[in-house]
């Protein structure tokens, strides 16, 4: 059973490569527990890994991906895993503890350039994966996806990703407990990768109607 | 009343406060001595400092047994670590072995800990390692049951670069303060504080813990206070 978990990562293709936002919130059980937990860690030149769910699998697999990292690198042959190996390998990872009824419970979204070519894609905790343009997980399913579908498309400019995954994560900091506000946005181009420094958005409440909601409902709550 | 609710995404809490604290040259860590099965006191001055190496020291909430055994392989490990590298190990390497038996071991063991000490790389560091063996590096870890009453405490009164005596007397306020809420702690005040310079211990005993909301100064008897506010014998 997860004890620190991370809530929702989301993320996009754009232009020259790919987006992705979490925010770094780690809660433990109902409390916001941990507020500077980097969720987005940069794997290998050529890709991104973002997780929610319990943080200890995360740091494990941070350790193992390490591990492969170091020996693709001793064999110098010129060839470096990309975002599409990686997928792959945490997919049979994942799916394989989902078979021994001991599953290392996080949802990964991977997501990197290689050689031009834009990859992105997701495993969940029982080894489901697939690939697309924008993924999320946990509540971005249903929150941010739908947003994405309609608002995401192809060529997008990097302030154009920025500000639909801002969109995106600001309707989470809203509607989803767990959100903590304060948030990391990474980039992977062909030429590298950088994750933002921490930052906060802003919130709207200056709805007349928030003011007092039940003035026309005498009674309601 | 559903005594038997299994809740799976709430955590357990713990019996105990304890809490680590860097400071400007050092860190702090302090916890309560209330050891409880259920609702008896088992142990009302127990020690839940305890020492790894010379500079490292681990706040252990949260079962006795576990965090006592994991302690105990640390130590163990530590100690033939530092042979092999003939200097004091460093307070990431002891977090470190902490994180990888509570990882390893997570379906086994229920205990939270707070790894702090000194050592000459990176100075005083506070590692946090909770259920479930996350590894997380803090200015300030605070841990256990008692923990809950503290996290506005904690939201309001930290600041970064304290002296050693104000992050000692925040210590010592705070685990008090959780004391005064928290069933689960109790008992005296114990602070240990690792710099360059070494590592000091302190006792704070319960009587000498400042008095919160609705609580009052003990006194030895009522018949002190009788004697003390009139003469007279009682008015009906």
């Amino acid at each position: 059973y997860p004890y620190v978990t991370g809530s929702s990562v989301v993320a996009i293709k754009y232009k020259d490569g790919i987006l992705m936002a979490a925010d770094m919130g780690g809660s433990y059980g109902s409390t916001l527990r941990y507020k500077s937990v980097e969720r987005i860690k940069p794997i290998g030149k050529h890709s991104l890994l973002g997780a929610s769910g319990e943080i200890s699998d995360f740091q494990e697999i941070l350790q193992n991906l390490d591990e492969l990292i170091l020996y693709d690198n001793m064999w110098d042959d010129g060839n470096s895993l990309g975002p599409k190996e990686l997928h792959s390998y945490l997919t049979r990872v994942m799916y394989n503890r989902r078979n021994k009824f001991d599953p290392l419970w996080s949802s990964l979204v991977l997501g990197g350039v290689k050689k031009g070519h834009k990859y992105l894609g997701m495993v969940s905790m029982i080894g489901l994966n697939f690939e697309d343009n924008h993924v999320a997980t946990g509540f971005g399913n249903h929150l941010a996806r739908p947003i994405l579908r309609d608002e995401w498309h192809e060529n997008l400019s990097f302030e154009d990703g920025v500000k639909l995954l801002e969109k995106c994560m600001r309707v989470l900091l809203y509607r989803d407990r767990s959100t903590v506000n304060k948030l990391q946005i990474a980039k992977i181009t062909e030429e590298g990768v950088t994750i933002s420094q921490p930052y906060s958005l802003k919130t709207f409440w200056g709805f007349s109607a928030f003011q007092n909601p039940t003035q026309d409902a005498e009674g309601s709550w | 009343m559903d005594l038997n609710q299994d809740d799976l995404s709430a955590p357990h809490s713990m019996g105990t406060t304890i809490i680590g604290v860097t400071y400007n040259g050092g860190v702090v860590l302090g916890a309560d001595s209330r050891t409880s099965t259920g609702v008896y006191v088992a142990n009302r001055a127990s020690d839940k400092i305890t020492q790894l190496t010379d500079n490292v020291y681990v706040c252990r909430s949260g079962s006795a047994a576990d965090s006592q055994i994991v302690s105990d392989y640390v130590r163990y490990f530590l100690h033939q670590h530092t042979i092999q590298l003939g200097q004091p190990a460093t307070v990431k390497v002891a977090a470190n072995l902490v994180r990888l038996i509570s990882y390893g071991n997570k379906n086994m063991l229920q205990t939270g800990l707070i790894v702090g000490g000194w050592d000459k790389y990176e100075g005083g560091k506070i590692y946090g390692i909770p259920l479930g063996g996350t590894l997380i590096e803090q200015p300030f870890a605070i841990g256990g049951s008692g923990s809950s009453y503290l996290y506005g405490f904690f939201d309001q009164a930290w600041k970064e670069g304290m002296t050693k005596d104000e992050a000692e007397q925040l210590v010592v306020k705070a685990v008090s303060l959780a004391i005064a809420r928290d069933g689960a702690s109790g008992g005296v005040v114990r602070t240990v504080i690792i710099n360059s310079e070494g590592v000091t211990r302190n006792f704070y005993p319960g009587d000498k813990l400042p008095l919160w909301h609705e609580e009052l100064e003990p006194q030895n008897s009522l018949l002190d206070i009788l004697n003390t506010t009139s003469p007279e014998p009682m008015n009906m």
